[in-house]
């Protein structure tokens, strides 16, 4: 028996996925029996991916089977590198596709976050059609939703899948694992230009330190915003040094299931005992000039619960949650839409900063009261998303 | 006997369709609306009273009894139909009998095959069935396609088969009636009972054109059984079985609202079309299927009557716990049943004059002096593949193999507004296609392509277009979502066919508009 490795998945509800198994023969050359949906339509593309993938490791010598549910190529090539890499320890090349895109602007730590949509790391079905919801971001997930023993596939997946995905105008975002393996994955998605990386269970500033260097060596050039997530009475009471810590920190957001287990209690749905945490967290926020954002609202099932939850969030001060399900976006969006109210006092706001600009005023006033410039930017990007709303 | 050198033609739509099947001479199709039927309707044996029991007690001991006092012989044409859906435990206990009584070349002629009818295989294989006319779905299909079947399968539409018996077309010897409910003299209905499956419509021509007709049932009532949906004086025999639904598969599993995020995407994208296109208004009518994405159509159709306090006049097709609780609401004025999908659409059938009782001949026939389906104002189908002209197909899958029934989904076309909600690709295996495997409803019939990446609309319907645009929709062509979904899942080869015909496809008028070719393994 020759040295064997699998990666992926197949059967049951598996779709769009594919379980890949590899043993290392001593002669003999390439067997492989793929057992695909798709052969029909897509027998020959596969079979040359797999050429494509052994070549690439010389692989000379190899027993492979591949049970596809219908995977892309992405997903395939994927697959395929994690198995070999299980066969190969010490094999560090990465395989990859062309990219769909050829131009990775800058990201804007000032855009807004409403919405972000968590996606487990490991699961492709759930990628593909992702961005047509239209999240504000969209979160490949490496951390809780990736059981430990799949961390090494998914960090190639999705690292294919930043390369491969349509994301639809939402930021691309990665949470990563905690430190030290969330190092290894700052290496692989890193090249691949992610907008914003989420950071969990922070607990002081060196640790933010210390992802902002691993990125900015990696990739001088390009710089990644970060999302640090407080779970922790600690870093609940280090808010504000973890919120400055970095320079490209553009929000921070509060994981209230591990938060209430660490201070032992339930999370209810009134939040009464994590109100403490969650003002403190925006106040941090606040003060250092980044969004603050709410953990997500787990009952998928509750969309009165959940419209009540952000509700409270908004009015709190909070400025996005998560989700974990696309069809809690609108419900999340619909209740920061801005009212008729700030919609006319934003207005107003930029007409007089636009009046005052015309007069080559130096000071904007509106009635009696002096306008500071983030008021006017404030009063712009309200605007601005009433328009996206439809509102006017 | 099948021939792999048969005598094909070119019809209307480019397809190549033979001049004979299973022995009968065949018209190819001409184009939508261009073939004009001649003669009379057909007419079954005239009866006479005095053949049948005075007392009105035609009940004999068992199926197989019932079978022999029809007069079953070799070559003859069997017709149960499909209202247990994938419960139906007739149809396989009457092939039984038929394989005990060691019968041959039996031509089964249901209105709908379901997976459980994969019990029927080893009869297909050993010769008691020649060929099937009707649906052949899942293992049946696959069969099927690999060329085993002995004569050549006939795929016809709901109303297509109506139209079949009635022009004469399809000769049923003797039809198999399975109900929830009848009486010793033949009256019958679907309303109550162990195997209560609602309407009884697609069994209807089958009652009036049949020599033989065999109603059987597991809930044997005094007469008379009333209200009757099938009427006892086109009976010859009844039977009372132990068993011949299974409930639990009665109401169909495909009641669920869909919960996929991408498939409620494309609901709420339709609908919002609908709305755009300003179909949603006061008085209007739609047909909606049972799928999970159909049925979230009709909840996002709701969400909009609610809000603007719209009411439909009629909401027509399959019935359903949704349609019936929007019945109920008072959005929906009538439901015109063609099938009832589970226990809520049998209560509200009972119980609600409303909820209306409808056939494949007031709904579906094409050859009637007219149909409901034409009236209808949008329906919203399903699809396996769409070409750039719109054409689909949704017999096969890309793979060549028979899958589905056409059920009413033809006949459907005819509606005001027709609209395809599907997936831009499923499992890699994109929709939008040079060529459809196989043809079953032309382009021209087709307006709207919903896909979650995009909507295109059938340039043929400037209207709609007109209204729709500035709506902020995601117009697109057809063209250019093909070219997506390739960039996505790279291009897709094409199944590979030997010359073998193993099925055709008929119009709504009888005329051949494709052929299934059996799949090169």
């Amino acid at each position: 028996m020759g040295k064997t490795g699998s990666a992926g998945n197949h059967g049951g509800r598996v779709r769009s996925d594919c379980l890949v198994e590899i043993e290392l023969k001593a002669s003999g050359g390439i067997d492989l029996e793929l057992d695909s949906r798709v052969e029909v339509l897509y027998g020959h593309s596969i079979r040359n991916l797999v050429q494509a993938l052994v070549l690439f490791y010389e692989i000379r010598n190899a027993k492979m089977r591949i049970k596809d549910s219908g995977a892309l190529d992405f997903v395939l090539a994927a697959r395929m590198e994690a198995a070999i890499k299980k066969v190969l320890p010490g094999e560090t090349r990465e395989f990859l596709l062309p990219d769909s895109r050829d131009e990775f602007p800058e990201p804007d730590p000032a855009r807004y976050r409403f919405t972000r949509l968590y996606l487990p790391g490991n699961t492709p079905s759930m990628m593909l059609n992702a961005g047509i919801h239209k999240p504000d971001g969209i979160i490949l997930d490496l951390e809780d939703s990736v059981a430990p023993g799949t961390k090494d596939e998914a960090r190639i997946l999705v690292r294919n899948a930043l390369r491969a995905l349509d994301f639809f105008g939402a930021e691309r975002m990665v949470r990563i694992n905690q430190l030290p393996l969330g190092l290894r994955d700052l290496e692989a998605v890193v090249p691949q230009h992610p907008d914003l990386v989420l950071v969990p269970k922070v607990e002081s500033p060196e640790t933010i330190v210390e992802v902002e260097e691993k990125i900015r060596k990696i990739s001088p050039e390009r710089k990644v915003l970060l999302m640090p997530i407080l779970e922790s009475a600690l870093g609940i009471e280090r808010s504000f040094e973890i919120a400055t810590a970095g320079r490209n920190t553009a929000a921070m957001a509060i994981g209230l299931e591990d938060y209430t287990a660490d201070i032992g209690v339930q999370r209810t749905g009134e939040g009464t005992e994590s109100w403490y945490a969650r003002s403190r967290l925006v106040n941090a926020c606040k003060a250092a000039g980044i969004q603050a954002i709410d953990s997500v609202y787990s009952d998928v099932d509750n969309e009165e619960g959940l419209r009540d939850t952000v509700s409270r969030s908004r009015s709190m001060g909070f400025e996005g949650m998560g989700c974990i399900h696309p069809r809690q976006i609108p419900v999340i969006l619909e209740a920061f839409r801005p009212s008729a109210v700030e919609i006319g006092k934003a207005a107003a706001i930029v007409e007089a900063f636009e009046e005052a600009a015309k007069m080559g005023l130096g000071v904007v006033s509106l009635g009696s009261k002096m306008i500071d410039a983030p008021v006017v930017k404030r009063a712009r990007r309200t605007i601005e998303f009433a328009r996206k709303m439809g509102l006017i | 006997m099948k021939n792999a050198i048969q005598d094909m033609a070119r019809n209307a739509a480019g397809r190549d369709v033979p001049l004979s099947v299973n022995g009968k001479p065949q018209v190819p199709y001409a184009g939508v609306n261009r073939f004009k039927p001649e003669g009379r309707r057909y007419g079954p044996p005239i009866p006479s009273c005095n053949d049948y029991p005075a007392d009105g007690d035609k009940r004999v001991p068992s199926l197989r009894e019932a079978l022999e006092r029809c007069g079953l012989k070799d070559g003859m044409c069997i017709s149960t139909h499909h209202h247990f859906r994938n419960g139906d435990l007739l149809a396989n206990q009457v092939f039984d009998a038929a394989h005990e009584m060691g019968i041959k070349n039996l031509v089964w002629f249901p209105s709908a095959s379901f997976p459980c009818h994969q019990h029927l295989i080893p009869y297909l294989e050993d010769g008691t069935i020649h060929h099937i006319e009707g649906s052949m779905n899942g293992p049946i299909g696959k069969f099927t396609s690999e060329g085993k079947m002995k004569g050549l399968g006939v795929l016809r539409s709901h109303g297509g088969r109506y139209q079949a018996i009635q022009d004469g077309e399809v000769h049923i010897d003797v039809a198999v009636i399975g109900a929830g409910c009848a009486d010793p003299f033949g009256n019958a209905n679907g309303l109550s009972g162990p195997s209560a499956s609602g309407l009884l419509g697609f069994a209807l021509a089958d009652s009036q054109y049949a020599d033989r007709v065999i109603v059987a049932t597991d809930n044997m009532v005094d007469f008379p059984c009333a209200p009757w949906q099938i009427q006892g004086n086109y009976v010859d025999f009844t039977v009372e079985m132990e068993k011949i639904g299974d409930p639990d598969q009665i109401v169909s599993g495909t009641t669920q609202i869909t919960r996929s995020p991408d498939r409620l995407y494309l609901a709420e994208l339709t609908a919002r079309f609908c709305d755009a296109a300003g179909i949603i208004r006061d008085g209007f009518s739609f047909q909606s299927g049972a799928g999970g994405t159909s049925l979230a159509v009709g909840e996002y159709f709701r969400k909009i009557m609610r809000e603007r306090n719209i009411r439909a006049r009629f909401a027509r097709g399959g019935s359903n716990a949704y349609l019936v609780s929007m019945l109920e609401e008072g959005l929906v004025e009538y439901i015109l049943d063609g099938q009832t999908f589970d226990l809520e659409g049998v209560r509200s059938m009972r119980e609600n004059p409303n909820h209306l009782w409808t056939s494949p001949f007031t709904s579906y026939n094409h050859h009637g002096k007219g149909n409901f389906a034409g009236m209808v104002d949008v329906v919203i189908l399903g699809a396996t593949e769409i070409d750039l002209d719109f054409n689909a197909n949704v017999v096969t899958h890309s793979d060549g193999f028979l899958l589905h029934g056409i059920g009413g989904w033809q006949n459907c076309l005819y509606s005001r507004t027709v609209i395809l909600p599907v997936p831009l690709f499923r499992d890699r295996i994109p929709v939008i296609r040079d060529r459809v495997t196989t043809l079953c409803g032309t382009g021209e019939l087709i307006d709207v392509i919903v896909t979650e990446r995009g909507i295109a609309v059938n340039p043929a319907r400037e209207d709609l277009l007109e209204k729709v645009r500035g709506s902020g929709l995601p117009l697109r062509s057809l063209a250019e979502l093909k070219a997506e979904a390739e960039r996505i899942c790279g291009k897709p080869e094409s199944p590979r066919f030997t010359e073998n015909p193993v099925a055709v496809v008929k119009w709504v008028d009888g005329t051949l508009l494709d052929t299934v070719w059996q799949v090169r393994q």
